[in-house]
């Protein structure tokens, strides 16, 4: 059955609710399953398991660095621990916990940031991570998530719950569009999705950049030009395979992420490509730069990663 | 077991930390030699369901050494309590060993937490203590903790949650020998008062020698009569304790004997062995 997507944006979530709701679910299954938070879960909606499980959410209070080092703890004595916080203190605060006591040991904690990118909005840069999923790539042994709305947020909570290892999940603040339906959506960890077949570029998306990169398939489209899509929603492992045969097909690739240009998913596609078989690739994302404050809306446009920005970007590329 | 006995152990167990320190020609004697009977009255005394037969026996008491760097004293109390044959100790550090410059527990049986990043072991220790509390079950925790390693500041917060938690199957060994890498704790960045500071965060704190095998019996049982606080036990230890050139000098944090040191060290230990043994 092929996947269903919703182009329409009329139903939108925020992926961090997503994450909340899947808990609960995840949860009722599993009575392992302890969720920590550093006094942000309101914000990163953990407070959604914390009001049907009371006394398995272990609020650590502001302090990170313990909180992944709790979570190791809880991991070794066979708990299912996932530790949220915003990504910028759960991956940049903690990076060295999350490193050495996390993945280095291989226990079975799921780093789960909300709060990423710069879609986090009005905030500013300071809370602003665009560097998650660099670090988190960076590390042996853990597998890297970035779903993109809902329906795959939630699949990716399910699956991490039952995988045995760590796991970085990455959601955001904005709630963005549902593209997929629950009957014909199916998360498998490490493989892309080819969303929309084209044969004159690839785009490559991940996050909250698959929708806006589908609206600008859209448009460039309505010229001509026909992009195929791919989800990438697990930068690591990444699917070699599925990146590999497109661009054979389409002999240029475009890379969509609300994450710096360095270590994320440019980084994650040429690594693939430069090993294997070279094709230009251009880079959209934030290049290199800190973010600011202002509505997530008005920001994605002001830097390009709205679909307006991103078919400009790839108007100018062909 | 009595004092001779256990004091024979931590004889033992110096002896395969400055062996194998020696083999690796690199490691941490000085903060090893300190802990000794520490370690030693824990894993023969006071730890419940240690056994090298059942390593991972969910019920059995844990101790996460969080100042890893004295991995050499971890790995000759396991060596010596049968978690493995002693020759292996002269791995150390090298190529291919299991016994790794900090301790991993994927690799050893017996290492209940990979540790070496100071100040992060004690928050896997708080996590440990958390699980048995939410499980109802028995098992006691116990964490080593430098009184260098304190300076960092997630052991501040393990302890502001430990107490906040009310963990009272958890308890600090704070491994006072007085000396960090750069010199005297006190001259590089005091963590003193300690007593106050343990107090404030909400533990019961206790004072004992850590080379005297009485008054850590009497600290330990007084950690487990103790409810609703968590334990620090201050430790007053000295850095190298049974090296004679080793003792008190910051100089051996981070150094392996050359071959004359070891024959002076291996001779210091053989002379204490043969007095204990003369004392049974």
């Amino acid at each position: 059955m092929s996947i269903k997507i919703d182009l329409s944006g009329e139903k939108k979530i925020a992926t961090r609710e997503s994450y909340g709701n899947a808990l609960v679910e995840q949860g009722k299954k599993n009575p392992n399953l302890v969720v920590l938070d550093a006094d942000l879960a309101g914000a990163t909606k953990t407070e959604i398991f914390k009001k049907v499980f009371p006394e398995r959410h272990i609020d650590c209070g502001i302090a990170e660095a313990n909180m992944m080092g709790i979570a190791a703890g809880l991991a070794s004595c066979g708990k299912v621990p996932f530790a949220s916080s915003f990504a910028m203190f759960a991956t940049g605060r903690a990076f060295e916990q999350v490193r050495n006591t996390i993945a280095h040991t291989e226990l079975n904690v799921k780093v789960a940031a909300t709060h990423a990118g710069i879609s986090v909005g009005e905030d500013g840069a300071t809370h602003q991570c665009c560097e998650d999923l660099s670090l988190m790539r960076s590390i042996p042994n853990m597998t890297v998530v970035n779903p993109c709305d809902d329906v795959e947020a939630k699949a990716a909570v399910a699956w991490a719950a039952e995988f045995e290892g760590p796991v970085y999940l990455r959601f955001g603040r904005l709630a963005v569009p549902v593209l997929f339906d629950e009957e014909t959506y199916q998360f498998e960890p490490g493989k892309a999705i080819v969303l929309r077949e084209g044969k004159d570029l690839t785009i490559f998306a991940t996050g909250l950049e698959v929708y806006e990169s589908l609206m600008a398939a859209e448009k460039l489209a309505a010229e001509g030009i026909e992009a195929e899509v791919i989800n990438v929603h697990t930068l690591k492992p990444i699917d070699e395979e599925t990146i590999l045969a497109s661009l054979t097909k389409t002999g240029k690739g475009v890379t969509v992420e609300e994450h710096s240009i360095i270590g994320g998913l440019f980084s994650a596609v040429s690594e693939v490509t430069a090993r294997n078989a070279p094709a230009k690739i251009l880079p959209i994302g934030i290049e290199d730069v800190f973010g600011e404050s202002g509505p997530a809306k008005d920001l994605l446009k002001r830097y390009q990663l709205d679909a307006d920005g991103i078919y400009a970007k790839i108007k100018a590329f062909m | 077991m009595n004092e001779t006995e256990l004091a024979i152990h931590a004889n033992e167990i110096r002896k395969g930390i400055i062996r194998s320190v020696h083999a690796a020609k690199a490691g941490h004697p000085g903060g090893s030699l300190s802990s000794a009977d520490i370690l030693t009255y824990l894993y023969f005394e006071e730890m419940k369901n240690i056994d090298p037969a059942d390593p991972s026996n969910p019920e059995r008491d844990r101790l996460v050494l969080s100042k890893g760097h004295a991995a050499p004293v971890l790995y000759a109390t396991l060596a010596e309590k049968g978690f493995f044959p002693k020759e292996e100790l002269l791995t150390l550090r090298k190529i291919g060993s299991r016994l790794q410059g900090h301790p991993d527990m994927n690799l050893l049986p017996g290492v209940d937490m990979s540790t070496g990043s100071l100040g992060q072991g004690l928050s896997t220790a708080v996590g440990m203590a958390l699980a048995g509390k939410m499980d109802q079950k028995d098992y006691r925790v116990y964490a080593v903790v430098g009184d260098g390693e304190i300076q960092e500041g997630q052991i501040w917060e393990a302890c502001m949650f430990a107490g906040h938690r009310k963990l009272d199957n958890l308890v600090v060994i704070l491994d006072n020998n007085g000396l960090q890498i750069d010199g005297d704790i006190a001259q590089v960045c005091s963590p003193y008062p300690l007593e106050e500071k343990f107090a404030s965060f909400n533990f019961h704190v206790i004072h004992a020698d850590a080379h005297d095998f009485h008054s850590l019996a009497e600290a330990f049982a007084e950690a487990r009569e103790t409810k609703g606080m968590p334990t620090a036990v201050i430790a007053k230890s000295i850095k190298g304790k049974g090296v004679s050139f080793m003792e008190n000098n910051a100089g051996w944090h981070g150094k392996a004997p050359n071959d004359e040191e070891f024959e002076i060290a291996m001779k210091d230990l053989e002379n204490i062995g043969a007095e204990l043994c003369r004392s049974k």
